[in-house]
């Protein structure tokens, strides 16, 4: 009996230390659950999910406090992506926090523009180049269409423009196959 | 010659529809009134232009240069006056326009100064260079830059070269004329070739519907100083796809996701050959090319055109007919519609195809897929169409890249053979093409990802580094202040100016304080008389007296304006 009793605290010992060593040793550092998801969000960095950018809502989301059709940019496509993900059943997105929009970047009238260096500060990616007084531009390569320096403009010289089609971005479309009737 | 020939798995044999254009000899395209020149011609990065609207441009001068590492060079292909550079119809199945340099002729064709390049002194890849800024690029169908593929890289070599005649698509003959009528210039392009892969076989292979072309190839090889292999190989459709081309000769298979250079070989088309012959030999960029017109059209042909010229001239040449139901760049098997003829021809067209309702009628409707796996046996990539083609159209993108999708060359033969007559390729297509949006999408997501992490980055340390300079501040301060503190407590112990130091408090002491140093500088103001004024001679001293006067007739009236107002008010 008491053999028995000391064998087991001793396993139950032993165990307890490999399990102590090994989650010193292969500690994990952040949440992986919340790269995964970060790495389906759009990265827009917008915001229009009520958090301060693409990472603290892939965090919330993790963490459970967040539902996962807060990001219009991502789409219906990105909140199926995310249920995929997360094992639960995809939702329409929630119209309160926005609806997609056609991708867009962020075009600076340079007739107007006054060069105060609101939209610099406000750009997510810093893709705004410009000095204060000086000419402000949009970086168009880097911009994300989040729209976060439209507001901010006192004289309201920034405009989302929808990017054209062109070659460069001209996609096949799905092929639409006339169906013969059979019956 | 008895080479053991291999086969690749599936293949169609469609009508050839050769003997319509390739029993007429080459006819050169007359010089049109206006040229037009896509940037986007090759594969890779589009050039840039490096003339203006107004410049007038010499026949082979660069108008656009090669821009990035895969990128080939633009060049006028007469002398003419640039008249705009702005979007245009290109030869796109999109219809949509692309940024063109249109030039008009001035009609006199004048060259620009161009000699022959000493190909054997000149080092590799300086002569890769060359060919680069001649704007070569690969004409069987795909235009790869050449430069790039004439490179066979630091450590490997590049054993065996391939010349691919095969030609094997129904109604193009550009490259079986341009054997029989210009052996020898292929070949020599082949020797310029063979000296920059440092290639020690060199195989040409040609379907064997081309007789004509075989014998002319082998007359001409036989003249050589080095061993030039002519093969004829099995007429069997798409036996002219490189990687087609490599197995039958070579037995060879070129690994998925692998370049052919990986396994000791490369290949190149045979009007390519032909064009680093007129760059090396005479000097001559890429410039025109040889264009089969042929299906609905009175006289079907193969015609020497400038790069440039608009489609149209080159069908109404060869004879347009009523009944035109539309027009297609390439053969029946891959080429595109053209969406608009007044499109240029570019690097890429080899054959304008003109269709009618008798040669080509409308396919059936399509029918739902009886999974009869037919295109699987017809698919010489050996895949399995029936499946892409289910993850395909249900959207299952990352399926359809594990059953290897990018192995797909397109050929059409999986439609071909298709019994519910789906047209499967375009399928592939658009998977293809929404797998590239896809990675356009993640990396700019991840570059957007990484310069957010950096702007918060650059925020944080913004801030940390205006703490540490407001700490440092507040502590000089501090420090200053116990400074101030000992002395102030030094001078107090000191007598004879305590009662100035100190008396500040008394508000009487501080006016005190005031009208002294007032009266201070009152006192001071004579001594900030002008200086260097000893020993002067008479003339200068006289001068500033008379300064002086001025000076004090000007003091004088400048009181009195504000004497005046003073009275006014």
């Amino acid at each position: 009996m008491l053999a028995a009793i000391l064998v087991m605290v001793l396993i139950g010992v032993v165990t307890g230390l490999v399990l102590g060593w090994s989650a010193i040793r292969f500690k994990v550092e952040g949440n992986p659950l919340a790269e995964k998801i970060d790495a389906i969000l759009p990265q827009t960095q917008c915001g229009q999910c009520g958090f301060p950018g693409c990472r603290p809502y892939a965090e919330a989301i993790a963490k459970g406090e967040a539902d996962i059709n807060r990001c219009p940019p991502g789409g219906e496509e990105g909140v199926k992506k995310l249920a995929d993900l997360l094992g639960i059943e995809p939702k329409s997105l929630d119209e309160a926090h926005g609806t997609p929009k056609p991708k867009s970047v962020a075009f600076i009238d340079e007739q107007v523009c006054i060069g105060c260096t609101l939209c610099i500060q406000a750009c997510p990616v810093d893709a705004i180049s410009g000095a204060a007084k000086q000419l402000h531009t949009v970086v168009a390569s880097e911009c994300t269409g989040c729209e976060l320096c439209v507001a901010p403009c006192p004289v309201d010289c920034i405009s989302m423009v929808p990017i054209a089609e062109d070659l460069p971005h001209w996609k096949w479309k799905h092929p639409v196959i006339e169906l013969k009737r059979v019956a | 010659m008895t080479r053991e020939l291999h086969t690749f798995k599936g293949g169609v044999h469609p009508p050839e529809h050769k003997a319509e254009s390739s029993g007429r000899p080459i006819h050169a395209a007359p010089l049109p009134r206006k040229l037009v020149f896509p940037l986007r011609q090759h594969i890779g990065n589009a050039a840039k232009p490096i003339v203006e609207v107004g410049d007038h441009v010499k026949k082979g001068q660069m108008i656009a240069a090669a821009e990035g590492a895969i990128s080939a060079a633009v060049h006028a292909s007469s002398s003419g006056t640039v008249t705009a550079i702005e979007p245009q119809p290109v030869p796109h199945v999109s219809g949509l326009p692309d940024l063109c340099i249109m030039i008009e002729t001035d009609g006199r064709d004048e060259w620009i100064d161009h000699a022959p390049l000493d190909y054997r002194t000149m080092a590799p890849a300086e002569l890769r260079g060359k060919l680069r800024d001649m704007g070569l690029a690969g004409l069987g169908g795909a235009v790869f830059p050449t430069g790039v593929k004439l490179d066979p890289g630091a450590t490997q070599h590049c054993p065996t070269l391939i010349i691919n005649g095969g030609e094997c698509e129904p109604w193009i003959t550009c490259d079986d004329v341009l054997m029989r009528h210009r052996a020898d210039e292929i070949l020599q392009g082949v020797a310029v070739m063979r000296h920059l892969m440092g290639s020690t076989e060199i195989l040409v292979g040609i379907e064997d519907n081309k007789p004509e072309a075989i014998a002319a190839m082998r007359a001409a090889a036989a003249a050589l100083d080095f061993p030039v292999e002519v093969v004829a190989v099995p007429t069997l459709y798409p036996s002219g796809g490189a990687k087609q081309m490599t197995e039958i000769l070579t037995g060879k298979q070129v690994p998925s996701g692998k370049r052919s250079t990986d396994i000791g070989l490369q290949v190149f088309n045979v009007g390519t050959a032909y064009a680093v012959a007129r760059a090396v030999h005479h000097g001559e960029p890429l410039i025109s090319r040889l264009v089969t017109v042929t299906g609905h059209v009175l006289r079907p042909q193969n015609f020497e055109v400038l790069i440039g010229t608009p489609m149209q001239t080159l069908i109404s040449l060869a004879g347009e007919r009523d009944g035109t139901t539309g027009v297609l760049m390439g053969g029946p098997m891959m080429g595109m519609p053209v969406p608009d003829l007044e499109a240029p021809v570019v690097k890429a067209t080899n054959c304008l195809l003109v269709q009618s309702r008798e040669l080509f009628p409308p396919l059936p409707k399509a029918l739902p897929c009886i999974r009869c796996t037919r295109c699987a046996d017809a698919c010489p990539a050996e895949l399995q169409p029936q499946e892409l083609f289910r993850f395909a159209k249900a959207g299952d993108f990352g399926r359809a890249q594990e059953y290897h999708l990018f192995d797909c060359i397109e050929c059409g033969c999986c439609s071909y053979v298709c019994p519910s007559h789906i047209p499967l390729v375009d399928f592939y297509r658009y998977a293809k093409s929404e797998i590239w949006a896809h990675e356009k999408d993640k990396r700019a997501a991840d570059l957007a990802r990484e310069r957010h992490e950096f702007r918060q980055f650059r925020q944080d340390r913004e801030k940390k580094e205006k703490a540490e300079k407001l700490a440092a501040k507040a502590q000089a301060a501090r420090a200053q202040a116990a400074q101030d503190q000992v002395r102030r407590a030094e001078l107090a112990t000191e007598p004879a100016p305590a009662p100035a130091a100190a008396a500040p408090a008394d508000p009487d002491a501080k006016k005190a304080l005031i009208a002294a140093a007032l009266a201070r500088a009152q006192a001071k103001k004579p001594d900030a008389a002008p200086k260097n004024v000893d020993d002067l001679p008479p003339a200068q001293r006289r001068q500033i007296d008379e300064i002086e006067t001025r000076r004090a007739k000007i003091r004088e009236l400048a009181r009195q304006p504000l004497e005046s107002e003073e009275k006014n008010t």
